[in-house]
């Protein structure tokens, strides 16, 4: 274990990619990912990695390089946010249906309009359908460890699919953290040499890829995707478990924070998560039995874990940093149906805050748990917005 | 390579197989063979979403004996440069031995249009590799619509030649010269007729170890109305009338003139009038009727205005 030190989010993500050392980096700047990219293109300038590094012209051909660069059987990593992921689209599910394992952290940033360059989720929420195995880090040692964590679950042969690791725009990629970094031979060794199954480059063995399917063909292709994201799961648990070895650090599917007696737990995504911790402490001292859960593995969906958690609970609060304009937030009906898994439902709300990095403090996740408890709470809430 | 001639020609592996499903008579397997002749070496293929692309690759059939890839519409370019990185990447590490050259394929749209961010990005860039136009001057794989290069007075489905309009109005963006105004190493112009021009630009900028654009134009029996034999007369007809002289530009300041265009230049050949390349096609039949008469005036005008500016940078 190499010394600790004092490092940003965004620093933290470029200096697992530098111990990672990948084939190719093809990257845009974007606020607030651009220290990912500065560090990386340092360690360019000074031989520190051996990668191919290309700035390109727009996220579209960034994303696209790093594609087809992973086909052609390279190890590919890169960084977005915001209007970046949201030009980025097109590419998104193309990536996953071509199968390549590439990796891309997020700084999760509000997308537009307004233009506003502050935290929410509406970027990655926005991607959640195009079938990225999806990893959220609380803090930025997290960050750190889930961009080392990526490419073995991403990469494996029963997954061959893209990873997004999020991190919170401004609140993690540009807060200076204490984190404990790996040395860079653990790393290499951890993370492995990168396998392809049918490089486009093996020019002994032509491949053509990404042809173009009838409906006979469409939807079978679509399902198999479907079949990679569910062994995704199984394939996270192992590593995180070898991780866990390698480290001393434990990661789980679901994080979970004084829920076992809980009476009323929360589900949040990211930095939020280590906030509401100091929340649930401060309830737990009035004598509120209450905890706080984060998906670590967004996608694959953990059905199960979040099921098991709800079990005989009175009531959920489902925090979303995002929503979708006309109904809920994205992660509240997708928690509801996994309440189905259960014989009885508990009470479920859903909470809208932070959108364009408002600040959402201790005492605002205080006051949402006495609201639900004192029955005042209405199925979709507004934290901070006056109704 | 020795000399061009068909016999040598004839060793060099086909790499786009026959039964692809392009229409009778259409260019652009004509040009694509022609283009992959110009190298004995190991060729990856990219093609930008279009006819070409849809044509050759049905799943589960592929024409291609050779690796091929495909991602999307806008961003061919970015497609082969994708290939192209992680090449010198694992070459570097050698983790790739062979020698290996690079090209796209892309239809007008997928050039002049939504395709010339991620072109110019590429080329700027410097990849080694030859982006190829094949430009049948409109959007023919989803029903002949107006593009950025479809020539002026054509009617097309989104630029109809009605009663008051004489099918589209502005004159063909000149991609081309956009091209040798990123001073790349090797900028052309080919057409299918002139087989052994086309070869020997693409030996040219297949070799040139940097990044290299020809622009191809693509006759297309369906979008430009006439019959599927004619395809190569048509070809002949647009260089003839100097619609499309042949030439090079290399690294952005050296012009010169081949084949027709050369012949036309030093006059041993006639500069056929603006009429015989529209009186071949159906997309212009509009333009027969005598009230369009100052549109085609319009399009001679240009044609010699452009031919007269591409003389002078080839005597520079």
């Amino acid at each position: 274990m190499a010394k600790d030190i004092a490092i940003n989010g965004d620093a933290a993500v470029a200096l697992a990619w530098k111990q990672i050392d990948p084939d190719v980096c093809a990257a845009y700047p974007i606020t607030p990912q651009t220290i990912i990219v500065e560090k990386f293109a340092e360690y360019v300038a000074n031989g520190e990695v051996s990668t191919e590094f290309v700035c390109v012209e727009s996220e579209h051909s960034a994303l696209t390089l790093c594609i087809t660069s992973t086909s052609a059987g390279a190890r590919t990593f890169t960084a977005t946010a915001s209007q970046g992921l949201a030009y980025m689209w097109e590419m998104m599910p193309i990536a996953a249906s071509m199968r390549v394992p590439l990796i891309m952290a997020v700084a999760n940033r509000a997308v537009s309009g307004p233009i506003n360059i502050n935290n929410d989720h509406g970027d990655v929420m926005a991607a959640r359908d195009c079938g990225w195995v999806t990893l959220f880090a609380e803090n930025v040692q997290e960050a750190y460890d889930m961009s080392i964590v990526a490419p073995r679950i991403c990469e494996h042969h029963d997954v061959q699919l893209p990873g997004l690791v999020n991190l919170d725009g401004f609140i993690l990629t540009h807060a200076i953290e204490r984190i404990t970094p790996l040395e860079e031979d653990a790393v290499r060794k951890f993370v492995g040499e990168y396998k392809p199954l049918y490089p486009l480059l093996d020019v002994k063995n032509p491949i053509s890829h990404n042809l173009m399917d009838g409906p006979l063909f469409y939807f079978p292709h679509k399902y198999q995707t479907v079949l990679a994201m569910e062994s995704a799961y199984k394939v996270a648990k192992d590593v995180l478990s070898d991780f866990e070895k390698m480290s001393g650090r434990k990661y789980k599917i679901l994080e979970e924070y004084k829920c076992e007696d809980a009476e009323c737990v929360a589900i949040v995504l990211g930095s939020s998560f280590g906030t509401m911790k100091e929340a649930i402490d401060q309830l737990r001292k009035e004598g509120k039995k209450v905890g706080v859960a984060m998906p670590r593995l967004y996608r694959p969906w953990p059905v199960a874990e979040i099921a098991k958690l709800m079990k005989g609970k009175k009531s959920v609060i489902v925090m979303d940093r995002h929503l979708s304009i006309g109904a809920y937030g994205p992660m509240f009906p997708e928690v509801v149906a996994a309440a189905l898994e259960n014989e009885a439902m508990p009470k479920m709300y859903n909470y809208i805050y932070g959108l364009g990095g408002v600040d959402t403090m201790v005492s605002d996740f205080v006051a949402l748990f006495k609201e639900v408890e004192s029955g005042k709470a209405k199925r979709v809430n507004f934290v901070g917005v006056k109704e | 390579m020795s000399a061009l001639t068909l016999k040598e020609l004839n060793k060099i592996p086909v790499r786009l197989a026959s039964g692809h499903r392009l229409c009778a008579g259409c260019s652009e397997s004509i040009i694509a063979k022609q283009i992959l002749l110009g190298t004995e070496k190991e060729v990856v293929v990219a093609c930008a979403t279009g006819c070409f692309e849809v044509s050759t690759t049905i799943f589960p059939y592929t024409s291609w004996k050779t690796p091929y890839i495909h991602t999307a519409f806008g961003n061919g370019a970015a497609t082969c440069a994708g290939v192209e990185a992680a090449y010198q990447s694992l070459k570097r590490k050698g983790k790739v031995n062979e020698d290996i050259r690079f090209v796209t394929f892309a239809g007008d749209g997928g050039t002049y249009d939504i395709g010339i961010q991620a072109l110019s990005g590429a080329m700027e860039r410097g990849h080694h590799m030859l982006f190829v136009c094949l430009n049948n001057e409109a959007y023919m794989n989803t029903g002949i619509q107006r593009s950025s290069a479809t020539g002026k007075g054509a009617s097309t489905t989104t630029s109809w030649a009605g009663s008051v309009v004489p099918g589209k109005k502005e004159f063909p963006k000149d991609l081309t010269m956009i091209m040798a105004a990123h001073r790349i190493p090797y900028v052309a112009q080919g057409a299918p007729h002139a087989w052994k021009d086309m070869v020997q630009k693409a030996q040219k900028a297949f070799e040139v170890g940097g990044p290299a654009f020809i622009n191809t134009i693509a006759p297309c029996p369906r979008g430009w109305r006439f019959a599927s034999d004619e395809t190569i007369a048509i070809s002949k007809l647009a260089v003839e009338t100097c619609v499309w002289p042949l030439y090079e530009v290399e690294n952005g300041t050296d012009y010169t003139l081949s084949a027709e265009s050369q012949r036309i230049a030093d006059g041993k050949a006639e500069k056929k009038p603006i009429t015989e390349w529209i009186n071949a096609q159906g997309r212009f039949s509009h333009l027969r009727d005598e009230k369009w008469a100052p549109v085609v005036e319009s399009m001679q005008a240009e044609v010699d205005k452009k031919w007269n500016s591409l003389l002078k940078l080839c005597k520079l």
